[in-house]
Order: C-alpha cells, then sequence, then structure tokens
C-alpha cells in the first residue's frame, strides 16, 4: 500500500489571467492582472467529499480547471497521485481521465445532441476498453437503472428527455469508468427543489455505496451539508475557510462563512443577496484582507496586513485576523 | 399483416388523420415537394415520359405554338419538340444542381473543417481567401471559371461548384467554431479522446446536419446561376437541351414566338420556386430555433 490517499493536491496554486493595461490597447500604465486563483491549498483524500462555495467570481470554476487540467497554473503545483497535473502522460494520463470523471453544470451541453443515450453512457467504456462489445448494452442498462433511469431510454437522444432526466444520463456516463472523483460543477442548481433533492439523495448514495470521492462546486450551503464532510468557502480567489462542513457551518470562525450562512436562511436555495456592498474587482486588490471592505469585524491591522490560511482550531483553517471563534490567527 | 390492421382499429385512421394534419398545415411545402418529386420523375425517365427524341426535329413544324396534337407544347425554330426538350432539360437541370451543390459543400466542409479546426494562420489565410471570393457574385466567379475550364455539363458543374465552395465554408466554420466550444467537447478531451475521434465523432456529425440543410437550399442557387452561364452562351453548349440554352435560342422570337422561351422559362421558374420551399420547410423543421410554435 504505498498509494498515496491524497487524490489530488493543490500547493499554493495561483492563476493570475492577464488582463491588459489600465486605460486601454494604448495605455502605457502597468500590465494588471486578475488573480482568479491566489495561494489555494486544497486537498482530497480517496473517499472524501469537498464542497467548494462561494460567491460568484470567486474562483470556484478556475480552481475545477486547474483540478481537471485544463488551464495550469501560473504559480504553484496541482498535484494527481501526487504528479503534476498537467504534465501527465502515457499511462498517468489514461489512468487520470478514467479515474476523474467531471459532472457539468450544463448537463445537456456536456452531452453530444447527436448521440443516442446508449452511446454516450458507453463512450467511457468503449474509449478505455472497459467492456466486451457483447456486455455493452447489459453495462449501459446497468449504469442506467443505478441512476434511476429505464432501460427503454437507451435508444433515445437527451432532446427528448427532460432536465433532471439529461442529469442523471451525465451522472451514469460519470460513473461508467469506475471513477476515483467525481467533480461536479453546480451539478443540481437550476432544478425545482424535489427534483434536486432526488438527485442529491442519488449523489449521497453512490458516494457511500462506492466510496468515490467528490468535489462539489455549489452556491448552495444547503447542498454542502447534505453532501459533503468537508466544505472549503472561497473568496476572491481565495479559500478563506476550510473544516468539516458541520463544524464549519454550525459556527463559522471568518466573517464572510458567517455572511453567507445569515444569508442563507433556507437550505436547498441558492444565496441570493450575499452581503452588503459589492464584491470588489479580483484586479490589482488593495494590500490588506480582501474581505475588508465589506467585513463587520474589520479593524486598522486589517487594512494592512492580508491573512493567510493557517490552522486556528483542531482540523480547522480560517484566513482572518479577528476570527469569530477560537484564538485569532495572529497573536 | 390484415391482423395487425384489424388489431388496432383506432391505429389506421389515426395515422390518416396525422398525416392529414400535417398536409394541412404544411400546403405550400407539401404542393412544392410534389412538383420537386415531379420534375426528379420526369428527368429519371424522361426517354418515357417525353414524346420526343431532345434532337428529332419535325421538318413539318417549325415554330408551332401550344395545341392539341404530336408538339402540344409547341415547337422551336429548328422543329423540336419544345415539351421534350424541357423534360430532357429537366435532367441537366437537377444534375448540374446537384452536382455543384456536392462540389461546393464538400469543399466548403473541408475549408470549413480545417479553417475552423486549426485556426491561427491557416484559419486567417483560408478566411481572406473566401472573402476574396465572396466579394464576387456566384455567377461572376462561374463565368471566370468557366473562362478557364472552357465549356461543357461537367465543366459548367465544376464551376459553380468551385463558386459555391465560398459561401459552405464560411457556414462551416461558423459552425466548427460554435460546437467546438461546446461542453461535450472539452468533456471527450477530459476523457481523454484524441483530437482526431473528437473531430470524427463530435464535431463532424454536428455540422453536417446543418450543411445538408443548407446544400438543399443552395441547388436552386446552383440551377440558377448554371442557366445563367448558359443562357449567355458560356455553358452548355446547343444542341443540348438546357433551359437556359433554350431560353436563349428563343430569346429573338420572343414578340412572335413567345412559347420558345416562354416554356423552359417556365420550367425553370417553376423548380427554383418549388426547391426553394422545400429548401425552407426541410430547414425549418430540424432548425429548433426557426421552429414555429404551435
Ligand atoms: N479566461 C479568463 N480570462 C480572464 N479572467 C478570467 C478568465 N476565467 C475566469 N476569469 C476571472 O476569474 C475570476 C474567477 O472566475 P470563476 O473561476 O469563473 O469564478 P466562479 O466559478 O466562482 O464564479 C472572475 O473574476 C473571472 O472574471
Ligand atoms: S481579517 Fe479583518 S477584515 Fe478580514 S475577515 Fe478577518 S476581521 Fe474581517
Ligand atoms: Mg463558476
Amino acid at each position: 500500500m504505498s498509494m498515496p490517499s491524497e487524490l489530488f493536491r493543490l500547493l499554493d496554486v495561483e492563476k493570475a489571467y492577464d488582463v491588459g493595461r489600465k486605460g486601454g490597447l494604448f495605455a502605457s500604465g502597468p500590465r494588471r492582472r486578475l488573480a482568479a486563483l491566489d495561494g489555494v491549498r486544497l486537498s482530497l483524500k480517496a473517499g472524501e467529499s469537498v464542497a467548494i462555495v462561494g460567491e460568484s467570481g470567486s474562483g470556484k470554476t478556475t480552481l475545477l480547471r486547474v483540478l481537471l487540467g485544463l488551464t495550469s497554473p501560473s504559480d504553484g503545483r496541482a498535484l494527481y497521485r501526487e504528479k503534476d497535473i498537467t504534465l501527465l502522460q502515457g499511462e498517468d494520463r489514461d489512468r487520470f481521465c478514467r479515474e476523474v470523471a467531471m459532472i457539468y453544470q450544463d448537463a445537456r451541453g456536456s452531452l453530444n445532441p447527436r448521440m443516442s443515450i446508449l452511446d454516450l453512457v458507453a463512450e467511457p467504456l468503449d474509449h478505455h476498453g472497459l467492456c466486451k462489445p457483447s456486455e455493452r448494452r447489459d453495462r449501459v442498462a446497468a449504469l442506467l437503472s443505478r441512476v434511476g433511469l429505464p432501460p427503454e431510454m437507451m435508444e433515445r437522444y437527451t432532446s427528448a428527455l427532460s432536465g433532471g432526466q439529461v442529469r442523471r444520463v451525465a451522472i451514469a456516463r460519470a460513473l461508467a469508468s469506475s471513477p476515483a472523483v467525481l467533480v461536479a460543477d453546480e451539478a443540481v442548481s437550476g432544478l425545482d427543489v424535489s427534483t434536486q433533492a432526488q438527485l442529491l439523495k442519488l449523489l449521497r448514495d453512490l458516494q457511500r455505496e462506492m466510496g468515490v470521492s467528490l468535489l462539489f462546486i455549489t452556491h448552495d450551503l444547503g447542498v454542502a451539508a447534505y453532501l459533503c464532510e468537508r466544505i472549503a468557502v472561497m473568496y476572491l480567489g481565495r479559500i478563506v475557510e476550510t473544516g468539516l462542513t458541520k463544524d464549519v457551518l454550525s459556527a463559522p470562525a471568518h466573517p464572510y462563512t458567517r455572511a453567507l450562512l445569515n444569508a442563507a436562511p433556507k437550505f436547498f436555495e441558492p444565496i441570493a443577496e450575499p452581503l452588503g456592498g459589492e464584491i470588489p474587482s479580483p484586479i490589482d486588490l488593495p494590500p490588506g484582507c480582501r474581505f475588508a471592505g465589506r467585513c463587520p469585524e474589520a479593524r486598522d491591522d486589517c487594512r494592512a496586513s492580508d491573512p493567510e490560511l493557517v490552522a486556528g482550531a483542531p482540523n480547522r483553517e480560517f484566513a482572518c485576523l479577528h476570527p469569530l471563534i477560537g484564538e485569532p490567527a495572529f497573536a | 399483416m390484415a391482423d395487425v390492421a384489424l388489431s388496432s382499429p383506432r391505429a389506421a385512421p389515426s395515422r390518416a388523420a396525422n398525416v392529414w394534419t400535417y398536409v394541412r398545415g404544411h400546403v405550400w411545402f407539401v404542393i412544392a415537394a410534389v412538383v420537386v418529386a415531379a420534375y426528379v420523375f420526369a428527368a429519371a425517365f424522361a426517354p418515357f415520359v417525353a414524346p420526343f427524341a431532345p434532337t428529332e426535329q419535325d421538318m413539318m413544324s417549325f415554330m408551332a405554338p401550344p395545341a392539341w396534337g404530336p408538339h402540344l407544347l409547341g415547337t422551336d425554330s429548328f422543329g423540336q419538340d419544345l415539351l421534350s426538350r424541357t423534360i430532357y432539360g429537366a435532367r441537366y437541370a437537377l444534375l448540374i444542381g446537384l452536382g455543384a451543390v456536392l462540389i461546393g459543400a464538400g469543399g466548403g466542409l473541408v475549408v470549413g473543417l480545417a479553417a475552423g479546426l486549426i485556426g491561427g494562420r491557416v484559419e486567417w489565410a483560408l478566411m481572406r481567401l473566401v472573402d476574396s471570393l465572396l466579394a464576387l457574385p456566384s455567377l461572376i466567379m462561374a463565368i471566370a471559371f468557366i473562362s478557364i475550364l472552357g465549356q461543357g455539363v461537367d465543366k459548367v458543374v465544376l464551376a459553380v461548384g468551385v463558386a459555391l465552395i465560398g459561401p459552405f465554408s464560411r457556414t462551416v466554420r461558423g459552425d466548427v467554431l460554435q460546437v467546438k466550444a461546446q461542453p461535450f467537447v472539452e468533456a471527450a478531451r477530459l476523457m481523454g479522446v484524441g483530437t482526431l475521434a473528437i473531430v470524427w465523432r463530435h464535431i463532424i456529425p454536428n455540422v453536417i446536419f446543418p450543411l445538408a440543410v443548407q446544400a438543399t437550399i443552395r441547388v436552386s442557387y446552383a440551377i440558377l446561376v448554371s442557366s445563367g452561364l448558359s443562357f449567355i452562351g458560356i455553358g452548355v453548349t446547343p444542341p443540348t437541351p438546357d433551359w437556359g440554352l433554350m431560353i436563349a435560342e428563343g430569346r429573338s422570337f420572343v414578340s412572335f414566338a413567345p412559347w420558345i422561351a416562354g416554356v423552359p422559362g417556365a420550367a425553370l421558374a417553376v423548380l427554383l420556386i418549388a426547391l426553394s420551399v422545400v429548401g425552407d420547410g426541410v430547414r425549418e423543421q430540424f432548425d429548433p430555433k426557426l421552429k414555429k410554435e404551435g
């Protein structure tokens, strides 16, 4: 058992986009950079489930693209089973492709409209050579029934399916290669409450039965609480608090987490109007804590030094100079 | 077979009712489709349908007007039967239209795929070439190609086909760019599917269909351009019973024998209208964005 238990590891990952000079094309000011991710540390162990929450624009999708190897970090390292994701080759890459499955926010768009459900769900099997041609239909039928769809649906196309059914097909397809990690970006948003609840139950059952790891992006704290043991709260390209979901949500340490909780009175409802004040532009952030402009706890030192994500309590990390629980991160 | 019909007595009338509802909702499409089918039939079975051979001269009747008798639609200045020539002419029209569109769509597929998939300088160069092709109307382009290639049915097909590559390339490239940005392409890449397989399995099937729809619409345009070439005397050579050529020949007699140009002219006009109605119908049927509600 020399296999590391950590599947994903992000080591101080930074992803900056060059957004040109201030004042437009011919301006002579300094080049401006937009830090979509700024010093992100995160790990995902086998069998673990982690929710990434945060307002829109906080860098969740960028984080996911780095994890999937779709963009390379501009600094820091992103590892899968201790190997750089963007440098994976040969067998390692095949394994990554087989073990990491993505469930898209736009489930319909992630399924080729000119392929039948059979071919869509069988594509991972075919591609990775995971079953004999004679078993193909049976395997697809089993996967479909696992996600609660009748096997007769095989012959149909996604255009004939409802939104909930399409998401189930996407989940069946993601499960086809028996992945180690399911990565999902807002996989249940935009559905009616009962369909959402059914899909969440399905995902939780799958996670428990198959021991698959789950990395679930959501802006819904209820979804995070239901599905994931651990939570990471993001704000402007940084993880500002992380820990066990039940601990973090019952006693938030970071004022931003508390604000998110206050803004989400009921579970299973996306955060509507998160908190007062505009989310600042991630371009050219002022020095100090990036939440200072909106933080009710902010003091003078907050505008001077930028708090790092450090262990502030057992099993708990937060980036705040004046946390709401435990000892201050910095004395 | 009888059992099936008897065991489900409601199925048959309801299917007939469905057909009827469809026909009533798409009267013009159905009429146009029937007209096009009639042309295709006449073209395919011209030797059986036409009363005379297309170049057979009747020494007893020159420029005879349409009348009940051997020459229903009259004869031309060579004593050739206009009905027969027009029926044979459908062969050339449809052959040239289909052939040219196949060349144009095939070439457009290759150029559009190359531009959309490779991108960068290749795309830039190809699209500038397409722009320059599109700067001239297809008829002028076709005239230019004909002057290089020479006359004849095959040359006309080639010239009109090449002139159509430009517009087809542009739509294919646009579709490729749009499909390339779809999440399912990224999903395939994440699965580890190689570039060629992605193009073959995911991109081509999603651009070929709108291309086919566009092709049906452009058949009539290709026929019009080819008739134009023949009309100005640089397309198909006489005595081929080509409509454009026949109209050109009848032009000098329009004041006293208008049927010589009128019969092939009407045949051409009716086919063009029917084809564009069918093309629009096909597009409406398969393009969800254009589909009418209710
Ligand atoms: N390709 C890109 N070029 C420039 N800026 C980008 C790009 N992708 C994302 N961003 C910016 O990075 C920030 C984080 O975006 P994103 O990861 O999509 O956040 P989220 O998914 O949490 O809404 C946003 O400010 C966004 O505008
Ligand atoms: S460091 Fe200061 S401004 Fe930042 S979250 Fe903590 S209390 Fe608020
Ligand atoms: Mg996002």
